[in-house]
């Protein structure tokens, strides 16, 4: 009775993890592009954002769709809830992958007369990472995974408070170079953002699998199954 | 037994001779809760709609076990006036079936069968009924017509009136809204949500997108058994059993 839902989810399913893998690729390429400091490589990914935002609107319109239509329940109307929420996290990963390669942009533009860098490779591995592992807890209804990532974030912030620390004081150190020294700081607001996301989707994954909305609820990491 | 709840199911079994339709149901309703019974086909939903107010009871052959208490009282013990209960527990049928009489006899029969006399009092409850019922605006300048010039949908509403009149404190429908288009449907779905203020609704539909809209508590029934009750919306979002799971998102068998 229900095949042609099933077929309509399995489409959906398809069409999220292909512009996951899309917005993987365009992260992976923002990321490198930090240390590269590609201003090519930059240009591109800011120019290709429309293609991310035209499927994100096609999916969620799939989506509305099978609502309207289908009117799903238990699972299917959790799996189709979980879709929604990922599919506009997944387009606002892009955007950030966007706004890395703006601030990439802006330094290649200034690097020869400034000589501060900030190594974030530390930070990118562990918010990379929490985005693709993010993904594969997705596909493979994967609750411990899910559970893990939620913990990482806290790690990321971190990071993003030393970088903000040692961008602060160059600042003090070099308060000529603040317009420029400010693309740092924001990378690093850019890939906090990121993990942000893979946590939202984690916990998009255990609302699938486990019916339980666990947003702002930090005892269910801490006092509860970790 | 338990002053809590307005009726109480426990252990009951049924048997159309060796069949046994129902296993072991247990099941409580609070009072003023309207609780939707679901499930396939011949899973005893409809045969434990009718062990409430003991219509089995008027096909041979038949025998229930266990107990069904209604504000404390077994409604099978030997001492219950069958008719006095069937007052106090109402009944909708899937297809609206009016007396071949006027609108206004329809549901002063009731009243009339239960010895009122008085013109006024019953011109006086027909009227209130018919409100309750969400009819009265539609009818009360043709009281005197014959019931059945009426739409499917307004003579399901008049059925509602009747089985009001007599004042019942637990309705039971079956599939109440079945033959009904989705205007009427929505009307009676509506006048459900009106009902429960003052009645215990017991619904059993095929419909679960009714279910889900109409209902407080849900019990899904499958081959006799009661598998899961659960507040509605948890029923149907997060089902705690793996069968009701499999019924509701259409993955059965």
């Amino acid at each position: 009775m229900k095949y042609h839902l099933q077929k309509e989810l399995d489409k959906i399913k398809e069409k999220l993890l292909t512009l996951g893998a899309l917005v993987e690729d365009r992260v992976y390429k923002a990321v490198r592009s930090i240390e590269s400091k590609d201003e090519v490589v930059a240009k591109k990914i800011i120019e290709a954002d429309n293609e991310i935002d035209e499927m994100e609107i096609e999916l969620e319109e799939d989506c509305l769709k099978v609502l309207a239509l289908h009117q799903p329940v238990a699972v299917d109307l959790r799996f189709i809830i979980a879709v929604i929420k990922i599919n506009n996290d997944l387009e606002r990963v892009a955007d950030q992958a966007v706004n890395i390669a703006s601030r990439v942009a802006n330094i290649s533009k200034r690097e020869k007369s400034e000589e501060f860098f900030h190594d974030y490779s530390l930070m990118e591995e562990k918010v990379e990472y929490m985005f693709v592992k993010s993904l594969d807890a997705f596909v493979n209804m994967d609750v411990s995974l899910a559970e893990k990532i939620i913990k990482m974030d806290d790690e990321v912030d971190k990071l993003k408070g030393e970088a903000y620390d040692i961008i602060k004081d160059a600042m003090i150190k070099r308060s000529d170079q603040i317009g420029y020294l400010i693309n740092f700081f924001l990378i690093s607001r850019h890939l906090e953002r990121i993990a942000d996301y893979a946590t939202n989707i984690a916990e998009e994954v255990i609302y699938l699998v486990e019916g339980k909305i666990v947003r702002h609820r930090d005892e269910y990491l801490y006092k509860g199954k970790l | 037994m338990n002053d809590f709840f307005k009726l109480t199911a426990s252990d009951v079994d049924f048997y159309y001779g060796d069949f046994k339709a129902l296993k072991n149901v247990s099941l409580n309703f609070i009072e003023k809760e309207v609780m939707a019974l679901i499930g396939p086909s011949g899973c005893g939903k409809s045969t434990f709609l009718r062990c409430i107010n003991r219509m089995n009871d008027l096909i041979s052959g038949t025998r229930v076990d266990g107990s069904i208490v209604l504000d404390n009282v077994d409604i099978y013990n030997d001492r219950i006036d069958v008719v006095n209960l069937r007052k106090k527990v109402g009944m909708v049928f899937q297809k609206p079936n009016p007396f071949p009489k006027s609108i206004f006899e329809n549901v002063a029969y009731g009243l009339r069968v239960n010895g009122i006399r008085d013109k006024n009092a019953i011109a006086g409850m027909v009227e209130k009924s018919l409100i309750q019922a969400a009819l009265f605006d539609e009818v009360k300048d043709r009281l005197k017509d014959s019931a059945l010039g009426l739409s499917g949908g307004q003579q399901q509403r008049l059925c509602i009136a009747r089985a009001l009149a007599v004042e019942p404190e637990i309705l039971l429908m079956d599939e109440p809204a079945s033959a009904l288009d989705p205007i009427a449907t929505q009307k009676i779905e509506e006048l459900i949500h009106q009902l429960k203020k003052d009645y215990t609704i017991i619904i059993v539909t095929h419909n679960m997108q009714q279910a889900a809209r109409v209902s407080d508590k849900t019990a899904f029934f499958y081959m006799g058994e009661l598998v899961e009750v659960n507040k509605t919306d948890t029923l149907f979002t997060k089902p705690e059993k793996i069968q009701t799971e499999e019924y509701i998102t259409g993955r059965f068998g």
